[in-house]
């Protein structure tokens, strides 16, 4: 792993703010029915992403998880304004509006959805491992899911199926807390979930995925064990999110003095504090990148809002390659 | 012309298209050490190797969604269900990943995938192992269904299907695999979408596809007999359907009769009803039959299952029927 150096620390600062200004700005968007469907938000939970992309090879390593999903496409490379124009339906999104918020894609960029059925991504995670090894090629898959997800079946072949192959993916399990409202204590009889990974005789832990530094440690060596031909490993990243599961939850299976617990141990905080003690940057220069993210924030939301809606004969232009495929007609 | 197994003709589908592409692999449950439950993929381990004749455990969600995950990135997996009654287990894969992931990424990624097995009745396994899927699987757009009743569409139509950009489901039957027929010595395929006309006749058309048909070919046999002069058209491929050939032949024997082993709710039989009856309206001399299975799950003694699945002398039925003749 790359020394996490001052650069780093400061990348780390900005990137979070950007990802938790982008969300924000989501939730204003969404009030204002521009952007609609569901929504997940991300925030809290950006040192999980951070550590994790400090840790990766950007130019062949492959990321895939579920439906919160808006931030890491654009931590992989890609531009945040397709990201917003695709949330908000627009032809220059992502998917060009076929995907919405729960399906971002980036072929150029090897971030591979954006799923929105519950562990319906971890098979695929394992897939694209399978086919790097097939191919002998020398990249690694994230495979992110939920704590909700681990207690699909899906987890469990998928498990199997990697440690039998040796298959180049780390599985990290994102546990903020909560399926939705429910507690993972309400879920699970035993709420160590990287526990789970003992059962296969899978290399697993714990990481705090409130600090990027730990979470970049942990990652850097499951990275370098599926890369050298070691396998799978899981890892169970410990986070919190602070918005609902989306945005119509009104949050009542928790308490606000929790959440407030969490805000002091929150990944920013702890990265600017670094930037402070260690005068990484001055107070004029943390306000420079302030004001950057807050206008690159607005560039997407302009963005956004300027583009067009697609033409409705792309309806039909996505569903096959097949570039004649007779479509049952469904009204006269 | 020579003739093969209906089993062979898989195979050889198969391994034709991995010698000249090595992105294609197989994988299932005893595809590779036991030569596939029905030796559907004899000799193929001896032939590409552990690395691309794929035995795995019996995780039907895990094995395909991994078929999934690499088609995404390079490879035409051939997903083995040892039957489509165990697909049901890793239908989420087929119908929420591959069937939708070329849409939702905006085009960014194709899904060359065949997910490939036996559908239908199979004499008396029960509910569980009697099923058929091809209209389920048909209703979902993102899938092309194909289900052929010979060795000689068998093999064209899965070259065609493993050479699709687009995921197909490719049905068979257990009790289609022995059956013999002529094929081509040489390269052919057979394109996807396209129906066969049978048999020719002028008096009735009969639709029908898979192993079901042979009952519409008896029928018209003891029809023949009375002079009537039956027409069968076979699918091949229920998704695109081919509703061209359909028109073309009610248009020329006024009478339609669908033989299906399907539920008969809602199922291939009732979409081409529908669409006759929309563009070929004044053509029909009488009301379209259908013929399906039972709406029940299948029994398991003989006396019920002889009831609950169609036969020829359902066929001779619904043919005079729609003549007038009952």
């Amino acid at each position: 792993m790359e020394k996490i150096t001052k650069e780093v620390y400061l990348k780390w600062y900005e990137d979070m703010l950007f990802w938790r200004k982008f969300e924000d700005k989501l939730a204003a968007v969404y009030i204002q029915q521009k952007v609609r469907g569901f929504l997940h938000l991300y925030n809290g939970q950006e040192a999980v992403l951070a550590g994790a992309l400090h840790a990766m090879d950007l130019t062949k390593d492959r990321m895939i998880t579920a439906y919160r999903n808006h931030v890491q496409p654009i931590g992989m490379g890609v531009d945040p304004k397709k990201v917003m124009a695709e949330l908000y339906g627009k032809v220059t999104g992502t998917s060009q509006g076929m995907g919405g918020s729960m399906h971002i894609f980036s072929k150029e960029h090897r971030f591979y959805g954006g799923h929105g059925i519950v562990g319906g991504q971890i098979p695929l995670g394992a897939g694209l491992a399978f086919a790097d090894k097939y191919f002998k090629r020398d990249a690694v898959t994230l495979c992110y899911m939920g704590d909700g997800a681990v207690r699909q079946g899906s987890l469990h072949e998928s498990f199997n199926l990697a440690m039998l192959w040796q298959l180049p993916v780390v599985f990290v399990c994102e546990n903020n807390g909560y399926a939705m409202g429910t507690s993972v204590a309400r879920t699970s009889h035993s709420t160590e979930i990287w526990k789970l990974g003992l059962g296969y005789e899978m290399p697993c832990g714990p990481v705090d995925g409130m600090d990027p530094v730990t979470v970049a440690k942990e990652m850097s060596k499951a990275i370098e064990r599926a890369r050298s031909g070691g396998g799978p490993t899981f890892l169970e990243m410990k986070t919190y999110r602070y918005r609902g599961h989306s945005m119509s939850d009104a949050q009542h299976y928790r308490t606000k003095a929790e959440v407030e617990e969490y805000k002091k141990i929150d990944p920013i905080s702890q990265v600017l504090t670094v930037i402070k003690d260690n005068k990484y940057a001055s107070d004029a220069q943390i306000k420079e990148i302030d004001a950057r993210v807050k206008k690159m924030v607005i560039e997407c939301e302009k963005f956004a809002d300027e583009s067009d809606y697609p033409p409705v004969n792309q309806l039909y232009d996505m569903v096959y390659d097949q570039k004649d495929y007779p479509f049952v007609q469904h009204k006269i | 012309m020579k003739t093969i197994q209906f089993r062979e003709a898989i195979q050889e589908a198969m391994s034709e298209e991995m010698r000249k592409d090595d992105t294609i692999y197989l994988m299932g449950e005893e595809v590779a050490e036991y030569n596939g439950a029905y030796k559907a993929s004899k000799g193929m381990l001896d032939e590409f190797g552990p690395e691309r004749i794929i035995d795995t455990p019996i995780s039907e969600l895990g094995f395909s969604g991994i078929g999934v995950g690499s088609a995404m990135i390079g490879n035409r997996p051939i997903i083995e269900f040892m039957t489509f009654n165990f697909a049901l287990v890793g239908i989420d894969q087929i119908i929420n990943n591959a069937a939708k992931i070329r849409q939702m990424s905006g085009g960014q990624f194709n899904c060359p995938i065949v997910f490939r097995g036996p559908t239908g009745s199979a004499g008396q396994l029960g509910a569980t192992h009697s099923q058929a899927f091809e209209n389920w699987f048909a209703n979902c757009p993102g899938l092309k269904v194909v289900i052929p009743s010979n060795p000689k569409d068998a093999k064209g139509l899965l070259k065609s299907a493993i050479r699709d950009n687009d995921p197909v489901i490719f049905m068979e039957s257990e009790q289609m695999y022995g059956d013999k027929g002529e094929v081509p010595e040489g390269e052919y395929s057979i394109p996807l979408g396209v129906a066969d006309i049978r048999r020719e006749g002028t008096d009735v058309t009969i639709v029908s596809f898979g192993k079901i048909i042979k009952e519409a070919d008896k029928a018209a046999e003891e029809l023949a007999k009375e002079n009537i002069s039956v027409e069968i058209i076979d699918l091949r491929t229920v998704k695109p359907l081919d509703y061209e050939a359909v028109l073309k032949s009610v248009k020329k024997t006024n009478r339609l009769v669908i033989l299906e082993e399907a539920w008969p709710f809602g199922n291939v039989a009732t979409e081409i009803t529908y669409h006759v009856q929309s563009n070929a309206f004044d053509y029909l001399d009488a009301p379209i039959v259908k013929i399906n299975t039972a709406d029940t799950p299948a029994p398991y003694s003989p006396v019920l299952l002889a009831e609950w699945l169609p036969n020829h002398q359902d066929v001779v039925k619904a043919v005079k029927k729609v003549l007038y003749k009952l």
